[in-house]
């Protein structure tokens, strides 16, 4: 199916964690039941005046662009693709308040003009003075997928050479309230297990991670993003969904070495990861959302994650979610879904 | 063959419930801009909107849909327009080869947020609309209306989304991802809207009127359409009627500011530029515009720039907008619509309430209803975040 590879040449990011956090060598801090983002000093790169009215995922987005960017050697790139879930939740709930308690009157347009789902591609864009194409995609868990399918496209159709894709959420105070209202996320009081869960909510938190995808595959290239498979919802076909991404690229479940699976503390979810780690019987299986915590994009992180680890070919003790060791790192396979919905496969090879 | 295949359409707007009395109305200059009835809003008085005249319950009844829902007024709507166009491409199986759906909103559940955003702290009935908020919420409702099970998702890049989605639409067919795919986009009326749109002073109190000197802002709307798209194997396998070709699309920004249009009208430039690449026309092969002409002063100008530096003599052209309001991200595919329209029928619709030429140019909108052949029709879409996307529609 691919005709032009594509390769992961950078990484930005910013996430519950430090930015000196090394998974390699470094325990993550634990996660809470609401987590708050580690921000970077911005003030380097933007100035302060833009500062003080950016809402939080315009702020880690335009941070972790540039930081792909650098990482990728590359000013201006020839798309800019995002994929978040709940979009500007801030300034969306900032204005929403507003005009309910001055009963749509007085209002300024400030929230409202950063309010749209696009507006984090729009704000990287117009900091970049980059004029190339511009997309935003919002649906739930996978829309960092979206994101990467468009990227690909258009990497494989060569109409770019360079494209800078990738997922950010934000959280907001009441909209957070409504999600434990309307069972997204973990009460203070709810317990936080992995492996075996007990309530049905996950742990909340916010993150932007961006990447430089290429056609140019580079010596410091992390992997290759082979192929992406999304499905709204196979019920029971998740098998033949799975073999059919793996037929495409002449791989057998064998030959993938580590299975990234979006296990997020839920009860409710974990038989649907629990349902494809059983296809996987003696392959290593990884989990991330323990460390940069769940958030609709939080998938960024994993795809982040297993790039690093393809390129450095070492699989760190903090991320294994069962005892088996990879014999070697080749094949990486990511998936993810929520509640049976938005199943995504995304297939990383070492470059 | 060059291009993507249309095999069906569906439509809801002010201006009617189907593809057929959008067409009698473009044709007979009937408007569907009024006072706000069905909407409550404090600026019911003094704006007017594209609204439809149906309340949310008799959406669902007409879809049949159970009393006890969760469909927000944006889900309605796009599962209405969606199911139009699936039946209009004489589809009956749904899944019965690769099919996608990609769908676009940007004020997604916002229509019922903003009625319960307090209320749902002390009232446990209505908590089942809380996670119909998203815009993920608004595409799940119409797949799974639809029974689709494969490749679905959501673009939301504010007032050009649904252009985006058939953009895309054409890109996954093209590169055999999918055999077919239902595209285009949804948005109902909200107070969010009403009120951010009305904030920025961009909010016209009367009539809108696109490309007139003395323009005052533009109305908001509502609707919903969708386009199907097929591959060529699958048309040609089931001898189904082609109504036009997808022959070009562009995708640029205006990387500008991140609401208002540059004066140069740079990113439509470039995106328009694109599309005809794409489509490998010349500007003198456009027979017909679509304008995304939503009768602010800034668009209007911006836009009409841009097709000054693309076309050496601008092509007869439309903003429907006149009829619809600015229905946001439904807009690029009810334009979709109504460009196919013209090329099947061979028609330039009228744009109404036009007076006066913008003294910065001399461009003037089509007026009347002129039969002349048209085979390639450009249509544009742009949206804050400097998000600009060009479609070219041509004949079979």
């Amino acid at each position: 199916m691919l005709k032009d590879c594509c390769y992961i040449n950078g990484i930005g990011s910013v996430s519950i964690q430090t930015s000196a956090f090394d998974m390699f060598k470094d325990y993550p801090v634990p996660l809470q039941r609401n987590n708050k983002p580690v921000h970077p000093s911005y003030k380097e790169i933007i100035p302060p005046a833009m500062l003080r009215r950016m809402a939080p995922g315009i702020k880690m987005g335009i941070f972790a662009a540039l930081e792909a960017l650098r990482d990728a050697e590359i000013n201006e790139p020839d798309g800019i693709i995002t994929g978040t879930g709940m979009g500007c939740l801030l300034d969306s709930e900032k204005f929403l308040e507003a005009m309910i308690e001055n009963k749509e009157q007085h209002l300024t347009p400030t929230y409202f003009i950063h309010s749209p789902h696009n507006t984090v591609a729009a704000q990287i864009a117009l900091y970049l003075q980059c004029k190339a194409y511009n997309m935003t995609y919002s649906h739930g868990v996978s829309s960092f997928e979206a994101a990467l399918l468009d990227s690909w496209l258009q990497i494989q159709n060569q109409f770019a050479n360079y494209i800078l894709v990738g997922g950010v959420d934000e959280s907001a105070p009441i909209f957070d309230a409504l999600c434990v209202l309307g069972k997204t996320f973990k009460n203070p009081n709810d317990s936080i297990d992995f492996h075996n869960p007990i309530s049905d909510i996950s742990c909340r938190a916010e993150g932007a991670n961006f990447f430089v995808l290429s056609s140019n595959k580079k010596q410091s290239s992390y992997a290759r993003l082979t192929d992406i498979s999304i499905y709204h919802n196979p019920e029971d076909d998740f098998q033949k969904m799975l073999d059919e991404i793996l037929t495409r690229n002449q791989i057998t479940r064998k030959e993938i070495d580590i299975v990234f699976l979006g296990y997020n503390a839920d009860v409710l979810q974990q038989k649907y990861f629990d349902n494809y780690a059983s296809l996987f019987s003696n392959t290593a299986l990884a989990f991330y959302q323990h460390i940069c915590g769940s958030f609709d994009t939080a998938s960024a992180y994993g795809f982040r994650i297993a790039a690093e680890i393809l390129r450095k070919q070492i699989y760190p003790q903090s991320i294994r979610y069962n005892d088996v060791c990879p014999k070697k790192i080749q094949n990486v396979l990511l998936i993810n879904q929520a509640n049976g919905y938005n199943h995504s496969l995304v297939l990383l090879q070492s470059c | 063959m060059q291009g993507v295949a249309v095999t069906g359409m569906g439509i809801i707007t002010s201006i009617g419930l189907s593809v057929e009395e959008n067409y009698q109305s473009l044709l007979q200059k009937k408007s569907g801009i009024s006072e706000a009835s069905i909407l409550k809003t404090f600026h019911a008085n003094h704006i007017k909107i594209g609204e439809i005249k149906l309340e949310n319950a008799q959406l669902a009844e007409i879809l049949g849909i159970p009393e006890d829902n969760n469909f927000t007024r944006t889900s309605l709507l796009g599962t209405f327009a969606a199911l139009k166009a699936l039946r209009h491409a004489g589809i009956n199986k749904i899944n019965d080869m690769r099919t996608g759906l990609i769908s676009a909103t940007s004020v997604a559940g916002m229509d019922i947020t903003e009625l319960y955003f307090k209320e749902y702290f002390h009232n446990p009935s209505i908590r089942k609309y809380i996670n119909s908020h998203h815009t993920g919420d608004c595409t799940r409702k119409i797949a799974d209306y639809l029974g689709i099970r494969g490749l679905v998702s959501t673009i939301s890049t504010a007032c050009s989304s649904s252009a985006n989605a058939i953009m895309l639409g054409a890109l996954l067919i093209k590169n055999k991802i999918l055999d077919r795919v239902i595209v285009g986009g949804t948005d109902a009326l909200s107070k969010f809207t009403i009120n951010g749109f009305n904030s920025l002073m961009i909010l016209s109190d009367s009539d809108n009127t696109p490309f007139d000197q003395n323009r005052k802002g533009l109305n908001l709307g509502e609707g919903a359409a969708y386009l199907i798209l097929e591959s060529w194997e699958q048309v040609k396998a089931t001898h189904k009627k082609v109504l036009a070709i997808i022959t070009g699309y562009g995708n640029a920004n205006d990387a500008y500011h991140q609401t208002a249009s540059s004066s140069t009208g740079e990113g439509a430039f470039l995106a328009i530029q694109k599309s005809l690449e794409k489509a490998q026309l010349s500007p003198e092969d456009i027979d017909y515009v679509h304008v995304h002409g939503t009768a602010t002063v800034n668009n209007d100008l911006s836009e009409g720039k841009a097709l000054l530096r693309i076309f050496s003599k601008v092509p007869p052209f439309s903003a429907t907008k006149s009829y619809t309001g600015h229905t946001l991200a439904a807009a690029g595919a009810i334009q979709a619509v109504y460009s196919i329209l013209s090329l099947q029928m061979n028609v330039t619709f009228p744009t109404l309430n036009f007076n006066t030429k913008i003294k910065e140019f001399d461009l003037t909108p089509s007026t009347d209803v002129v039969n002349t052949n048209i085979t390639h029709v450009l249509s544009n879409a742009f949206g804050f975040g400097g998000n600009c996307c060009s479609l070219i529609f041509s004949k079979c």
